[in-house]
């Protein structure tokens, strides 16, 4: 943790890559060339265009790339529009990384993984993904459902299609958009179904993230095919200005979901008033 | 223990100026006493307490944490700090100095916050016990007792002066410092001012609200209170009772554009606001009786169970004071767990 950790660093931003229509794809090294940041999978940082505003993001990229840091954002407020506009060669500032992380290297290790996302949910669960496939033998079979509303809304469509669909080491992906489309022969639905559709046996650790609602109709489906609450992960997202507990804003019961989450296993989710 | 008569009080005053910056309360209308620089003349309130709390001095209601200077696409990133000068704040209250220990819990706990951190070394607490506790006081019911006030140093106003005691390291050396400008003198007045404020705390109509009720892990018992509703419909959302609290501590971080650079700078903030916790993709909190609750549940629920039971709150009775619905924290406290 950087000691004066109000006050951010300098990052470069060295490729912009457009996903889809609202999301886009941001690598960052420090001025020095190097990661400026080191993070565990599912920890954020805050993001800033000085003068525009500060923000929390995940960082989508796994720790074990050892080049850059990748933000995966959407377009959705003031700054995300502001950094929608950037190009190459801009500098802007990060600070962090903040908050827990995914149990990678202690409750996942050793397990079978089931990995469901929706929409820009990918952003947080694709640093696992990753980081799971490179320490491969530390873990059993993983199931990747991820959904969207189109293909085009899939983040990281070449990478899952190129990569993950490609590794043969016992890597499931499943894809899934909400609606018919002309040049898709893949499954139609949305993800909560096809999830139970699939029909996964409970000895697995699922990671869930995406939105509320999404979160919400899944979790029921996987309680329905037997899941406890005690194995399955999620993440949050809440409004955060300091990232370090302290300015109150992402409060929900006794917990800051900058500190304390943002990851959170369901039953400790459960205990927390119904408030995120 | 030592004993300055109240007539030479300019004279501790003088000394303690000499060494480092003496902040004293100050009646600044009729009704209103803020913190002022003593110098030479400077009356002191004879109030209760000032109008805003003290946490100022440590937590100011704005400050500067960066700075940027922006050329093409470059960005130059500068700590705007200065060395903090050594300061004491004289006739801080039993329950402000309270307040300074559980903004501790939050600005201190890892990572420290070194703005506030900073501060706090650099500042002398200077307590001045209570003598005549209003009846908007219940700083009792958070174990806090206003006749023996904690901090560096405190005094304690009796027999036409102030018994003075050294609390803490840091107390003793300003003390050690000041010079031969204390008397000598058996400490039962003192202990007879003390006995005598008890008593009238004893009296106070709020002293006693019960506090049992609350603590960590009753969030189940309170967050569905029926009682949230009528409590919070008349609140305005002005925010007021958050920034007079002495342990409110919710802060945002803006950034300004001056024209030359940009100021990024922290300012309080309320739970109260409808905005505090709305973001892009929505608001956790839609509704006025859930940002009332949220202030309530932290003090009284969430924060104790964070900080081994201890209450965010320490009876000062600002918010009492302050509030333009007459709304407060011991309404909520009789209300809740009560029937409709």
């Amino acid at each position: 943790m950087n000691f004066e950790t109000l006050i951010p660093v300098v990052g470069v931003v060295t490729d912009v890559r457009v996903d889809t229509p609202d999301i886009k794809n941001f690598r960052v090294v420090g001025r020095d060339g190097k990661k400026p940041i080191i993070h565990k999978p599912g920890q954020c940082a805050m993001v800033s265009l000085p003068g525009i505003g500060e923000a929390m993001f995940s960082i989508t990229s796994s720790p074990t790339n050892e080049e850059y840091l990748e933000f995966e954002i959407k377009k959705c407020g003031c700054l995300t529009n502001w950094l929608h506009m950037i190009e190459p060669g801009q500098e802007i500032t990060v600070r962090g990384p903040y908050g827990n992380a995914f149990p990678v290297d202690d409750e996942f290790a050793g397990h079978d993984l089931l990995i469901i996302a929706g929409g820009v949910g990918m952003a947080p669960v694709r640093s696992v993904i990753n980081y799971c496939r490179h320490y491969r033998d530390r873990y059993g079979r993983i199931d990747i459902v991820y959904g969207a509303r189109s293909k085009e809304d899939l983040a990281f469509y070449d990478e899952i299609v190129n990569e993950w669909m490609n590794d043969d080491r016992d890597v499931h992906v499943h894809l899934t958009i909400d609606r018919e489309q002309e040049g898709w022969d893949g499954h139609v639905g949305f993800v909560p179904n096809y999830v139970k559709e699939l029909g996964f046996d409970t000895n697995k650790v699922a990671v869930l993230c995406g939105p509320p609602i999404m979160i919400k109709f899944t979790l029921a489906g996987l309680k329905e095919l037997g899941f406890e609450e005690t194995q399955i992960y999620t993440t949050l997202e809440l409004k955060m200005k300091c990232g370090i507990g302290k300015c109150g804003r992402c409060n929900v019961g006794a917990k800051y979901v900058c500190k304390d989450g943002p990851v959170f296993r369901m039953d400790e989710l459960s205990e927390l008033p119904d408030e995120y | 223990m030592k004993y300055i008569a109240k007539t030479n009080l300019e004279q501790f005053f003088e000394a303690a100026s000499k060494k480092l910056n003496v902040y004293v309360p100050v009646d600044t209308d009729g009704t209103n006493s803020a913190y002022k620089k003593w110098k030479s003349g400077t009356k002191v309130s004879e109030k209760l307490h000032t109008t805003r709390s003290a946490k100022d001095f440590f937590f100011p209601q704005t400050e500067n944490l960066v700075e940027f200077k922006m050329t093409d696409r470059k960005i130059e990133i500068i700590d705007p700090r200065r060395e903090t000068e050594d300061f004491a704040i004289f006739g801080v209250r039993a329950c402000d100095v309270r307040s300074f220990s559980i903004l501790d819990k939050v600005f201190l706990a890892e990572p420290v916050d070194t703005y506030y951190k900073n501060r706090r070394e650099h500042g002398v607490i200077i307590s001045m016990a209570c003598r005549r506790p209003e009846e908007t006081c219940f700083c009792k019911a958070f174990g806090i007792d206003a006749s023996a006030p904690e901090g560096d140093v405190v005094f304690t106003e009796a027999d036409g002066g102030y018994f003075i005691e050294a609390k803490t390291e840091k107390g003793s050396a300003f003390v050690d410092s000041l010079g031969d400008i204390f008397e000598d003198r058996d400490s039962t007045p003192a202990e007879a001012a003390q006995a005598k404020t008890k008593e009238i705390i004893d009296l106070l109509p709020l002293s006693n609200i019960d506090t049992a009720k609350f603590g960590g892990g009753k969030t189940e018992e309170f967050w569905n209170d029926k009682n949230w509703a009528s409590l919070s419909e008349a609140c305005i959302a002005c925010g007021t009772c958050t920034f007079v609290c002495p342990t409110c501590q919710c802060y945002d971080i803006k950034d300004f554009d001056t024209g030359h650079g940009v100021v990024r700078f922290r300012t309080w903030d309320s739970c109260m606001y409808s905005d505090f916790t709305k973001m892009a993709h929505g608001n956790n909190r839609l509704t006025q009786k859930e940002r009332f609750r949220q202030r309530f549940m932290h003090k009284l629920v969430y924060f104790p169970e964070n900080n081994n039971g201890e209450f965010g709150c320490v009876g000062c009775g600002r918010c009492l004071a302050s509030c333009p619905i007459s709304m407060n924290i011991v309404k909520v406290m009789k209300t809740l767990g009560e029937e409709e």
